[in-house]
């Protein structure tokens, strides 16, 4: 097995972790945890690609990275406040019973 | 094989998992800031150190302390009770579902002709950083700064509700 295999068998564990724990857990929080995981396993491809993978620029997987970074910096700040309101109003997280817009 | 790769690989997995799996929040926010820093340790070791201590920066010191802020703000008792039935058998078919995708994940890495080549990590310096940030990636900078402003007052426009009447407004 080659280290840029290993890398992208690691990242592919990390995401599969992550969709486990969002599909699993009822806490909201959770949830946003765990795709906070599967967005750092994609990072994790991007560096590992511009490591091993075949010659580039030498600084577009960081530059992707960065940008990566800050995206997901913006999503967890809405989903958290999401999960703020959802709270008020409800007066609880778990997910189930959050079936206001149920038809 | 580098040892010091599959120690990082072993220590973030596992950090995850026990993340997922834990029945205490608060715990869970814990070890995902130490799966995070693992991820940043992933990034030093292949030699982009910039990514790294962006990783810190970001994932280990904001968003774990929103995190911590936004579980402390919701916190209920209730909210931690053992799962049902019904939740036992979500979290069976989710493992059984996130298995299913490792296993194809793997499947496919271990099956295609990766082309590797194992010569020294691209150096990237700061200032070249800087420098492509500012020429080609200039747009893209913008729209990330236009991107996080927007999110920003999303999210307090959010969290912040309709508080009108409170007595605590008018004092």
């Amino acid at each position: 097995m080659s280290p840029l295999q290993f890398c992208l068998i690691f990242s592919g564990v990390l995401f599969s972790v992550g969709l486990a724990g969002a599909l699993a857990r009822s806490n909201a929080i959770l949830v946003l945890l765990g795709i906070e995981l599967m967005l750092n396993a994609a990072n994790l491809n991007f560096i590992a690609f511009w490591r091993y993978g075949p010659a580039s620029a030498p600084a577009t997987g960081v530059i992707f990275v960065i940008f990566s970074i800050a995206v997901t910096a913006a999503e967890t700040a809405v989903g958290l406040a999401l999960v703020i309101a959802i709270h008020r109003h409800q007066r609880s997280i778990r997910l189930q019973e959050a079936t206001r817009l149920k038809g | 094989m580098n040892a010091v790769l599959i120690l990082i690989a072993l220590v973030t997995v596992g950090t995850a998992i026990a993340a997922m799996a834990g029945r205490n929040l608060l715990h869970s926010v814990l070890l995902l800031a130490l799966a995070w820093t693992g991820v940043a340790a992933f990034y030093l070791w292949a030699g982009a150190e910039f990514a790294a201590f962006a990783q810190v920066l970001v994932y280990v010191g904001a968003i774990s302390m929103v995190v911590l802020f936004a579980v402390l703000l919701t916190r209920r008792s209730r909210d931690e009770a053992a799962p049902g039935p019904a939740g036992q058998s979500r979290a069976l078919s989710a493992v059984m579902a996130a298995a299913a995708v490792a296993g194809v994940l793997v499947g496919a890495i271990l099956r295609s002709p990766l082309a590797a080549s194992p010569g020294p990590a691209p150096a990237v310096t700061v200032r070249q950083l800087g420098a492509e940030l500012m020429g080609p990636y200039a747009a893209a900078l913008l729209a990330v700064g236009v991107l996080l402003t927007v999110a920003l007052i999303g999210a307090v426009v959010l969290a912040a509700g309709d508080r009108t009447g409170q007595p605590e407004d008018n004092p």
